[in-house]
């Protein structure tokens, strides 16, 4: 066991893993992330709470890590490099393994054009890569990345993202390598529409032998509605919904109702893929449908480890 | 070279409203390879004030200057008196002109005309684009040529980031993804595997992260040195 987490549990014991994910609110409303994790509660095994995501200014990921574990779940910590410097990162990985955090996942972190401060300086010190490397060395080596000591190291299961629908797509399978040999442990991909390029990029990481090396959870987000899928097309860089989705969307008489039949589909054809070992269920903004979700796609109850 | 684009006269206008005899003062390399603010600038920029200052009544007098290098000394020394006998200087250099008149002049008050944006260079006539950061740490011989630190929105060591589609950069559909330009050209020259390579955590400190940096050069200096140690160099070298 690497942090012992009840996420790291799970998959260690072969069970399809579900993750789902909370948008901490932007205020310090204890009371908004408490009543969220009631709809995470049995239905995860793990809860990503983001850090200040499309860099918009939010209650900590820290914080609401802390808040959620009060309600008897259990956090992943998303960690992003656009706000902190090598210096604050080391600090807030100790701060977050002291208070019982043990999974996290390391991402560069949208851009600050996308978010509410437009002005802000962003940090960049190092990257996504090199926080693995880092996170993987203050676990297992016991060292900081100036090689000092860590007498009391921390203990997380880590994660990263990988993106199979960004360009060059040729270089994808790669990046996972990379982003593996950097040292993560697990993988929550990009939400997935397009199904065939999907199976695309798992069976070149099936090649590689990459599904041996590292859990993957494919990523799941539920559609609202047509013009919303539209918008993502427009808008989000890196996701592409393809034109049939889009026009089952249009036709349906419940479109909202459509949208979670669809993910509860990709859930079940998730299943079916070789080296998929669980989901990570993200519906913004749409958190009370994830137990509806999880039921459907027959994934309830979830394991007791 | 150095990128750089005139102010809005209105602001221009405004800095130098309460001196009496203003200086334009040009620079002839980077800055006028950018149409900033060469001598043809100068004379524009000019011609400007004067014609602003008689539409709203405003006697000032408007003086021309433009010099090779404005951030060198011996060129700006050429100028000297028409330096001093300014009530203000306006600079249309990069931001080192104004600072190397300040350097040497401590009793000019010296104004930027111009806002330095970027090291670049002019991709087509009037397209210019930045290739530079000046982070004092180069890592061209990693990325194929192609700077990550300023073609990359996070210059990214490890790119490219999750937001690359079609060759552009999630922040801008105008921007070309850094890590796409590294990728097809290591690619086409057969050295895909460099990013294999997990690149490490960048010593930032020889870029502006460090402090405020200068550069020593022993063999460049002139020395100085007292007459009788010059000489006994001279006997050493006699014997």
């Amino acid at each position: 066991m690497k942090a012992g987490s009840n996420l790291e549990k799970v998959l260690e014991a072969g069970k399809f893993a579900v993750t789902s994910e909370l948008g901490p609110p932007k205020s310090a409303d204890a009371e908004n992330i408490k009543k969220k994790a009631q709809y995470m509660k049995g239905n995860a095994d793990a809860v990503n709470l983001t850090d200040n995501q499309t860099s918009i200014v939010r209650l900590s990921s820290i914080a609401a890590a802390q808040l959620i574990m009060n309600e008897g779940l259990e956090p992943v910590m998303q960690m992003v490099v656009r706000d902190r410097n090598r210096i604050a990162l080391q600090s807030d990985i100790l701060g977050a393994s002291a208070l019982g955090i043990k999974n996290m996942l390391c991402l560069s972190g949208d851009h600050q054009t996308f978010g509410n401060h437009p002005q802000a300086k962003n940090v960049f010190d190092i990257d996504s890569m090199q926080l693995i490397q880092m996170v993987k060395n203050m676990r297992d080596e016991k060292k900081f990345l100036n090689g000092d000591e860590i007498k009391v190291e921390p203990r997380m299961f880590i994660g990263a993202a990988v993106n199979p629908f960004a360009d060059p797509f040729d270089y994808r399978v790669k990046r996972l390598a990379k982003k593996i040999k950097a040292g993560c442990d697990f993988i929550q991909t990009q939400v997935i529409y397009d199904m065939e390029k999907f199976e695309k990029f798992m069976a070149e990481a099936r090649k590689e032998g990459l599904t041996e090396q590292v859990y993957i959870l494919g990523g799941i987000t539920p559609l609202k509605s047509a013009k919303a899928a539209k918008a993502i097309n427009k808008f989000v860089s890196g996701i592409t919904i393809p034109q049939a989705i889009i026009d089952r969307m249009a036709k349906a008489e419940d479109q909202k109702a459509e949208g979670i039949n669809q993910a509860v589909e990709t859930i079940e054809h998730l299943k079916t893929i070789e080296g998929i070992k669980g989901v990570h269920v993200m519906a913004i903004a749409w958190e009370s449908k994830v137990p509806e979700i999880v039921d459907r796609a027959g994934l309830l109850p979830r394991p007791k480890m | 070279m150095i990128v750089g684009e005139q102010k809005p006269i209105e602001e221009i206008s405004k800095m130098i409203a309460e001196y009496k005899t203003v200086l334009v003062m040009g620079c002839n390399t980077c800055i006028a390879v950018c149409h900033a603010g060469g001598e043809k600038e100068v004379g524009i920029l000019a011609s400007a004030l004067r014609i602003k200052n008689k539409v709203e009544g405003r006697e000032q007098n408007i003086e021309e200057a433009s010099m090779e290098r404005q951030c060198e000394r011996e060129f700006v020394d050429e100028l000297a008196d028409k330096i001093k006998e300014a009530d203000c200087v306006l600079s249309l250099a990069c931001g080192v002109g104004p600072q190397t008149i300040v350097e040497f002049y401590p009793d000019t008050i010296v104004l930027p005309g111009i806002n330095t944006t970027f090291y670049g260079m002019p991709k087509e006539q009037g397209f210019f684009v930045e290739f530079c950061g000046g982070c004092g740490n180069c890592v061209l011989d990693m990325t194929a040529g192609i700077c990550p630190i300023v073609r990359c929105s996070k210059s990214m060591l490890n790119g490219p980031c999750g937001g690359s589609q079609e060759g552009r950069c999630e922040v801008n559909k105008d921007i070309d993804c850094g890590w796409q330009l590294i990728h097809d050209r290591l690619k086409a020259q057969g050295k895909l595997d460099f990013m294999d390579e997990i690149l490490p955590p960048k010593d930032w400190s020889p870029a502006r992260h460090g402090g405020p940096r200068k550069m020593v050069r022993e063999d460049l200096k002139i020395d100085e040195k007292p007459e009788d140690e010059i000489e006994g160099i001279t006997k050493e070298g006699e014997k």
